[in-house]
């Protein structure tokens, strides 16, 4: 079989079919996702299911009432672990902690928050600042099954020594096992940690705003979408921050190549932390 | 826009550098770099690969452009994939060949969007990666060159590629890079 440049044409419609479909039939919109990434997840399920094209992989969709669960995980990437690059925890704590710490309540997002890993790192973090008591935290994400695990709050034992290098590199003031109670073969994440996080789910693609944040995390979420959903998504946040509010990437993530660029203020170029600007009036400008 | 993408892994750090010395100053395609590196490495990829080579080398960012002249490196522990725009896109899905990066899922995504226009280039390692993507980027119309098994510090990658499709040349490390650097001027299929 050759792949010649109209195969690959056909194939990319037979894509835009499915997602379509999933569209229409689940409501999870992905249409917008960056198309390397979506056509080598779906590729992964239609070859593990040995279904022979895109095409049918539309047919078992609408047929079959637990294959849509199965797409939404494969499309749902969730590798993280707590303190997960150190230096932006150290510069959280540097550059957005002293501002955070001159309001008396902030509220705090944690969008795409996958297993919760980096909510409970934000959190100790918080805590270690003073700052808990005082924080309502957010975590969201589009796939109910994750955040049933972040609620849960149970990581495997062997990720903790990991988890705890990350917590002494990223400037942890105390003993990282203070955070958790460990069994046999999995640890517990310390039920008080879990006091100020309200888990709730939410889709960045078809979901709005719900509240003024402080500081919004973000981090390696936006990789897995388009231009112009990245430019849709960055409007929202900018939408839910607070002026002065604060917005987190992951460390190849960029707001340079996004349309609301001007929006924001650079304020850790290496670790993608920006703030919103203060809304400023443009001049009124005398008829020519 | 004509585009070389190159998988390097065990003994990689001292082959690009080599490949990358024969760069001219004003190539006028992009380069784009996979070399096998532990999750937690920081940016020093770019920086040491910079001393070798007159144009700029940096870490691609997500949705960054593709342009001539600059050679972008996959970054640890993302994917690295070309969109059909011409951008960049990361992903941490799971290791492929148990690498993240993977030099399949760059090759694969770069084939589609440059087909004849872009050269693959497998250099020494340890591991399999690279040869799925290379017999893409032949079966899409592109160019496939793999270091002489003999002059590679690790065998093993040159000889999966070679035996995974039918690659144009095989070349001994020293005539890689100025065997690139001629390609580069060449007209675009």
């Amino acid at each position: 079989m050759t792949e010649d440049a109209a195969v690959l044409e056909n194939q990319r419609l037979e894509i835009r079919l499915l997602l379509e479909a999933i569209y229409q039939k689940s409501g999870y919109d992905f249409r917008g996702y960056a198309s390397a990434h979506i056509k080598r997840r779906l590729d992964h399920v239609r070859a593990r299911n040995s279904i022979p094209s895109f095409c049918e992989m539309i047919r078992r969709l609408i047929y079959d009432a637990g294959f849509f669960d199965e797409i939404l995980q494969a499309l749902s990437i969730n590798v993280t672990e707590m303190f997960r690059d150190p230096e932006f925890y150290r510069a959280v704590r540097k550059s957005v902690v002293p501002h955070l710490k001159t309001y008396p309540f902030i509220k705090v997002w944690h969008a795409g928050c996958a297993a919760g890993q980096e909510v409970y790192s934000m959190a100790i973090l918080l805590d270690e600042e003073g700052m808990r008591e005082r924080t309502q935290i957010y975590a969201t994400d589009i796939n109910p099954q994750v955040l049933e695990a972040a609620r849960r709050g149970i990581y495997p034992l062997e990720s903790v020594r990991q988890y705890t290098a990350n917590y002494q590199k990223s400037g942890g003031q105390a003993s990282f096992a203070d955070y958790y109670t460990a069994g046999y073969e999995s640890v517990a994440i310390a039920a008080d940690l879990k006091k100020n996080v309200l888990f709730s789910p939410h889709n960045l693609v078809t979901d709005g705003i719900f509240g003024e944040m402080n500081v919004i995390f973000c981090r390696n979420v936006l990789i897995y979408f388009g231009d112009d959903l990245q430019d849709n998504v960055v409007k929202l946040f900018l939408d839910s921050l607070c002026n002065g509010g604060f917005l987190c990437l992951g460390s190849k993530e960029s707001l340079r190549f996004s349309a609301h660029a001007d929006a924001f203020d650079v304020v850790d170029a290496r670790e993608k932390i920006y703030r919103k600007r203060t809304l400023r009036l443009p001049a009124i400008q005398g008829e020519p | 826009m004509q585009a070389v993408a190159i998988g390097a892994s065990a003994g990689g750090l001292e082959a690009i550098g080599e490949v990358l010395e024969a760069l001219p100053s004003d190539y006028p395609a992009v380069v784009i770099l996979v070399q096998h590196i532990a999750p937690h490495a920081n940016d020093t990829l770019a920086r040491r690969f910079q001393r070798h080579c007159q144009l700029p080398v940096r870490e691609a960012e997500d949705k960054e452009p593709l342009l001539p002249g600059i050679v972008f490196i996959a970054p640890p522990d993302f994917h690295l994939m070309v969109e059909l725009e011409l951008r960049f896109s990361l992903s941490r899905e799971e290791r492929v060949n148990y690498s993240r990066p993977s030099i399949d899922v760059l090759m694969e995504t770069a084939a589609e969007a440059f087909c004849s226009g872009l050269t693959g280039v497998i250099l020494t390692g340890a591991s399999v990666d690279g040869a799925a993507g290379l017999a893409t980027i032949k079966r899409l119309g592109g160019r496939a060159v793999v270091q002489s098994p003999e002059t590679a510090e690790v065998d093993i990658m040159p000889r999966a590629a070679i035996a995974a499709c039918p690659v144009d040349a095989v070349l001994g490390l020293a005539e890689i890079g100025p065997f690139l650097a001629r390609l580069g001027y060449e007209t675009p299929c």
